[in-house]
């Protein structure tokens, strides 16, 4: 069962009676797995955790059109520059759809914005690496999408009723997203050698990072745990990479390519993919700021901030003397 | 850093082609309602999704209160008279 | 949790999950379609297709460049969609025009060089900031809605079809720039300034839109001669103008030869990103 508020918070004041029947509510519609919605009463510690889980999802998703963007102008066929661009697209889309969810928990967009830009708020570390070929588009859509979707299916069940909705229609449009970049990658491993070069190597930098997008291992992730309980979160990050190891171990040999994993064998007794260790150093220094494009990646959303600050006070003030002269 | 944006948020209302009333879709901001609706229409409708959308200032909705659902949402409860299925007596009557 | 119910959770939003790729996109013509299906045109509809393609190629190529670096995120899916939409142009009448010669929408976007390319020059112009985007999709979004209209009544039923569907989606695409020239003029000094400069900057390349060429001459009933459309263009750009608190600018016009391969000096940039990587592999597929 739930902590209580006050357990949460560390507050020592005695719950009211009113607190407790909002608890006890609470408590009745997570235990029922029901829907939380936003004007229900809910602890503090879960709108917080909810706040920080969504719109870290939300920032990634801004912060991921970057390195794909940065391809459409030289997307190699009129075609594919259209598939690019639909996808980057979706991807502002599904920000949006994050960020209002992520409102309805009583914090402005202005204000999770501002924790974006001013790097107090965490994104998938993922695109803090560069986008460095063609092929990259391939194994961002094959890999990494591939990992978010393994992440974001389970949320569609969430309990925050707005969050596990935003995920339906998440879902649903993602399911193009790696198709898409499977088949670029199925494009390139047919084409000439230089191609397969190309999509091999970006395999082999995009493997180790998307396995790493699920999380730290189970024993070391403690907020897990509240987060299930409170079903935010449904699978363990180990279950939930394990899944994935398993779907793109199959899909590879379609590419005639290799996964950079000698080790990587599914072990019959214990009923697991056994894959490399993974550098956790290099993923903590990454989060922290060191990766190869963080400065790039945080400084094109300030400058985009910056360069439209005119544009959406102009807005504003526009739609300030509409009103004013509706009034009149 | 932070500069308000002073751009409202606004609930979006989507209809399908084969839905029969409005479906909460989502909220997004725009500076006005014309503006709102464009937005709605290119966040929401990109996959032939929806053939009429509403949009409606946040502030300007007024809903029930949730910890009042009790009593509120009370009167129905109990009153099976209402439905059809109460009336065991015309089962198998046709056209009834 | 076993792996079991793992994959049963998993699987029970398949239905969701494939919804995505169930949606139809509609019956709209699509460049597949007339790839297919399509009669080659004669070389000189080829050679008029060729011209609208290069427009809406080149305008798309500038406006896809905004996707991630839009003022609000809202724009980011605006602009992106209006891209789309003309990119979709592009394609119908590249694949179209390639037909006459045995070859693909691809083969001349990527392996024509600078001088075989037929836009106009204000399609070539840099975004700058906001405003100048806004400003040029003003100016030719007007000019392309005119234009389409009266190409859904060509002799010619392919380009007849692409401007039927093109048309509805100009309409569109000439709302949101009337939207924001209206609201940039009005709203605060700082961007009637801006506006006022963005008008500076662009004008001089209207008239271009409206010569008629030998191609138009050549090609009566199935394309439509520019120069008819100017009163029309000059009435709606000069009422929202007026709207928006903004005035034609005073400036000469651009000595601007874009139909025959004579370009501006921002082309060859473009040309040079948009094709680098086709290039470094000749005769791939991607």
């Amino acid at each position: 069962m739930a902590p209580s508020a006050s357990q949460e918070s560390g507050l020592s004041a005695v719950p009211s009676y009113e607190e407790e029947q909002s608890q006890a509510r609470f408590d009745a519609l997570i235990g029922k797995d029901s829907r939380v919605e936003p004007r229900d009463w809910m602890p503090e510690a879960y709108r917080k955790t909810l706040t920080r889980q969504v719109s870290q999802h939300a920032h990634s998703e801004i912060i991921g059109m970057q390195p794909e963007a940065n391809w459409i102008t030289r997307a190699p066929s009129l075609k594919r520059k259209s598939i690019l661009m639909a996808k980057v697209q979706d991807e502002a889309g599904h920000g949006l759809y994050l960020y209002s969810a992520a409102e309805t928990l009583g914090t402005s967009r202005d204000e999770l914005n501002d924790q974006l830009l001013t790097g107090r708020a965490k994104y998938s570390s993922i695109f803090n690496y560069t986008a460095r070929s063609w092929a990259d588009m391939g194994a961002i859509g094959w890999l990494v999408d591939g990992a978010a979707i393994a992440n974001q299916v389970p949320l569609c069940r969430a309990s925050y009723g707005p969050y596990g909705r935003a995920m339906v229609r998440i879902c649903k449009e993602e399911s193009f997203h790696q198709r898409q970049g499977f088949e670029i990658l199925l494009a390139l491993s047919r084409g000439t050698e230089a191609q397969k070069k190309m999509a091999q190597d970006a395999i082999n930098r995009f493997y180790e990072p998307s396995l790493m997008m699920f999380g730290p291992p189970d024993d070391q992730s403690p907020n897990s745990q509240q987060s299930m309980a409170w079903n935010i979160k449904r699978f363990s990050n180990d279950e939930l990479r394990q899944r994935f190891v398993g779907m793109i171990a199959e899909q590879v040999k379609v590419l005639g390519m290799t996964l950079p994993d000698p080790e990587l064998h599914f072990d019959e007794e214990k009923k697991q993919w056994i894959h490399k260790d993974l550098n956790w150093d290099e993923f903590m220094n990454v989060i922290k700021g060191n990766g190869p494009a963080n400065s790039q990646r945080l400084e094109r959303r300030r400058e985009a901030h910056r360069e439209g600050a005119w544009v959406r006070e102009a807005a504003s003030a526009y739609a300030a003397k509409q009103a004013q002269s509706e009034v009149a | 850093m932070s500069q308000q944006n002073n751009w409202p948020l606004w609930e979006v209302f989507v209809r399908s082609s084969r839905g029969l009333s409005h479906v909460h879709a989502g909220s997004l901001h725009a500076p006005d309602a014309q503006m709102a609706v464009r937005n709605a229409r290119d966040l929401y409708t990109r996959r032939n999704e929806g053939v009429s959308l509403w949009v409606v200032k946040s502030n300007d909705i007024i809903s029930s209160d949730p910890d009042e659902k009790d009593s509120f949402f009370e009167s129905p409860q109990g009153k099976d008279y209402r439905h059809a299925t109460y009336y065991k007596a015309s089962e198998g009557v046709k056209h009834l | 949790m076993k792996h079991e119910e793992l994959d049963a959770e998993l699987d029970s939003f398949g239905d969701a999950l494939a919804s995505a790729t169930r949606v139809t996109p509609g019956n709209a013509l699509r460049p597949e379609d007339i790839a297919v299906n399509g009669q080659a045109p004669s070389e000189q509809v080829a050679k008029y297709a060729l011209t609208l393609g290069d427009d809406s190629l080149i305008l798309a190529q500038r406006l896809a460049h905004w996707i991630s670096r839009a003022p609000e995120l809202e724009e980011d899916v605006a602009l992106g969609n209006i891209a789309l939409d003309i990119l979709g142009h592009a394609r119908s009448f590249l694949t179209y025009a390639s037909l006459a010669w045995g070859k693909t929408e691809d083969d001349l976007a990527y392996w024509r060089e600078e001088e075989e390319f037929t836009s106009l020059w204000i399609v070539e112009q840099p975004n700058g900031h906001f405003g100048v985007t806004i400003i040029r999709q003003l100016i030719v979004s007007i000019f392309q809605h005119l234009l389409y209209r009266e190409l859904t009544a060509s002799t010619d039923e392919t380009l007849a079809a692409i401007a039927a569907k093109a048309v509805k989606e100009v309409d569109y695409h000439r709302d949101h720039a009337t939207a924001w020239t209206i609201r940039l003029g009005q709203g605060t000094e700082e961007s009637a300034e801006k506006m006022r400069h963005a008008l500076e900057i662009l004008w001089p390349y209207v008239d271009e839109m409206f010569r008629d060429e030998q191609i138009h001459q050549d090609l009566e009933g199935v394309a439509v001669l520019p120069s008819t459309l100017r009163q029309a263009w000059d009435e709606q750009i000069g009422a929202v103008l007026t709207e928006a608190g903004l005035q034609i600018p005073a400036t000469g016009q651009a000595m601007a030869h874009g139909r025959i391969g004579e370009h501006s000096e921002h082309l060859g940039y473009l040309l040079a990103e948009m094709q680098v990587l086709a290039r470094k592999h000749p005769g791939a597929t991607w």
